[in-house]
């Protein structure tokens, strides 16, 4: 799922502070389900703007509400009137969300909430971890199912380099090698040789070094006026 | 020969390598560096110049090395690939090839965090192996990374490092020989203060016969205090000092003396491993205590060849 956490609330309320009639919107999907930005996170938000709103003295009203997800145009078109009535919209989706609302809606004026972080999943309650780059060509099938793309610190192809000790990465302890782990899981399945291989330099142009991207089904698309 | 080097002649010869290392400066003025260079110029084969280490920004590594070889000295060139894509890093290689350097070492570089520009992004377009395979099919197979042929030829000494005192250990003897099939004629290690480590993994070298193909140099750095060892123990990524070494140093009247003293008996005992063909003395922020280091090891003189 893709991982985020609230901006401070300073920060929001600086943005929130010149327009009266405001929105916190929740995103129940991903931002939902890692606690930054569902409806819970969207009524606490507002709360907690209304009272620096007050302490600070900028007049206006803060209301919330939530939608399945900001990212699709068909949950955006059920609430839209609604929207339409706000000065500012201050989003709790991802940075997907944000865009796709002003891509949809012109005339709505939204800013980001939340710190859009990462394609990850949680570890334990209350953490959560990336394990996805998006880069357009997967590797784990080389890897063993850990991606050194994401998960080494400098993306190395042929490692561990020499800053791997006992386990951990040379940014330090909370970082794990992920090539160590590589190493381990191909050891446990009998296949260190593989390791012996030189990986050519990846080809970057799939991810985001390309340029922005853009995926297409024809298969799947429906053409306008049929 | 494949570049002509002093180094490489020097390790063609079967002498016992001596390679130095200089940090270029935090600014525009290079006396000080070229000052060391000096200081040393009788005493070791070939100087590394090391590239932004640390991550900390510096004055360039081939601008250093072109001020060495109009001293008539020989630089190694240190190549990061943390800064750099593979469109500069082979662009600055034929640079420095027009500005007659001869060794290039590569390596991952110091993740930028370390640094003094920790906002920085990080490259790593391409890893420390790939770029040694990479400049390895430029000089011998005269293409680029992507295929397209070079113009005029390029005849660099490659070179890596390996660290025998990084994890998991038994797979560093694996990495050693990739990157002798990567195209490595030359390797320099981590600071070696771990002798018995470094004896097992050299065992290990010389069980694959991975010693007749490529030279390798132990690294070994004196220390000067023992602030000094206990920040390169804490501090210093990919370094090990064990906790006897720390405890000698501190329990010595003399610490520096004492810190020398270790260096030195160190570099003897590498002479003594068969297999070894060399040493790397990186004596950072002590550069002048290098010449007495190459004596005293029994290193001196250099071969001129």
């Amino acid at each position: 799922m893709i991982i985020a956490e609230r901006k401070p609330l300073e920060e929001i309320a600086a943005m929130a502070a010149p327009h009266k009639k405001v929105c916190v919107l929740g995103c129940n999907t991903c931002v939902g389900i890692c606690m930054a930005g569902g409806d819970k996170e969207a009524q606490e938000t507002a709360a907690l703007l209304r009272i620096h709103r007050k302490k600070e003295n900028v007049e206006g009203e803060v209301e919330t509400f939530s939608i399945e997800r900001q990212c699709e145009f068909e949950f955006i078109d059920e609430v839209l009137e609604k929207l339409k009535k706000y000065d500012l919209i201050v989003s709790l989706a991802c940075g997907v969300g944000v865009q796709t609302m002003i891509e949809h809606v012109q005339s709505l004026r939204v800013v980001p909430g939340l710190n859009t972080t990462s394609m990850g999943y949680p570890t334990e309650q209350g953490v959560w971890a990336e394990r996805c780059l998006g880069c357009g060509d997967c590797v784990l099938h080389l890897t063993m199912g850990i991606c050194p793309i994401t998960r080494c610190a400098k993306s190395i192809l042929n490692g561990p380099c020499g800053g791997s000790a006992e386990g951990k990465c040379e940014l330090g302890e909370d970082t794990d090698c992920a090539w160590h782990l590589i190493h381990d899981r191909l050891s446990s399945f009998g296949r260190l040789g593989d390791l012996t291989e030189i990986q050519p330099p990846k080809d970057w142009s799939s991810s985001h070094h390309g340029g922005p991207r853009t995926t297409v089904r024809e298969d799947v698309r429906i053409d306008s006026g049929e | 020969m494949i570049a002509g080097s002093n180094l490489e002649k020097v390790i063609n010869s079967g002498n016992f390598v001596v390679t130095g290392e200089l940090g270029p400066p935090k600014g525009s003025d290079i006396t000080q560096l070229k000052h060391h260079a000096e200081e040393m110029k009788n005493h070791v084969d070939a100087y590394n110049i090391t590239d932004n280490q640390t991550a900390i920004v510096r004055t360039s590594s081939i601008a250093c090395g072109a001020t060495l070889v109009q001293m008539g000295l020989e630089p190694i060139i240190q190549i990061t690939v943390r800064d750099r894509n593979r469109i500069c890093i082979q662009s600055d290689v034929l640079g420095a090839h027009t500005l007659g350097m001869k060794n290039i070492l590569c390596l991952a570089g110091d993740h930028q965090s370390f640094g003094n520009e920790g906002a920085s992004k990080g490259v790593y377009d391409i890893d420390s192996m790939q770029l040694l395979k990479g400049l390895k099919d430029m000089r011998d197979e005269n293409h680029f990374m992507g295929g397209d042929e070079l113009e005029a030829p390029i005849s660099y000494y490659l070179g890596a490092v390996e660290n025998p005192f990084a994890d998991p250990f038994e797979y560093r003897v694996d990495r050693l020989e990739k990157k002798v099939n990567a195209g490595a004629s030359f390797i320099q290690t981590q600071c070696i203060f771990d002798l018995d480590r470094f004896e097992k993994w050299m065992e290990m070298v010389r069980a694959r016969g991975l010693h007749k193909k490529v030279a390798i140099l132990g690294g070994v750095t004196p220390i000067k205090s023992l602030g000094a060892a206990r920040y390169m123990k804490n501090n210093v990524s990919g370094i090990t000092i064990p906790d006897q070494l720390i405890e000698r140093i501190s329990g010595a009247e003399k610490k520096k003396a004492e810190g020398l003293n270790v260096c030195i008996e160190t570099i003897q005992r590498l002479q003594e491993i068969e297999g070894v063909a060399g040493v790397h003395i990186m004596a950072i922020a002590w550069e002048e205590i290098v010449p007495e280091i190459v004596e005293r090891a029994g290193l001196y003189p250099r071969p001129k060849l």
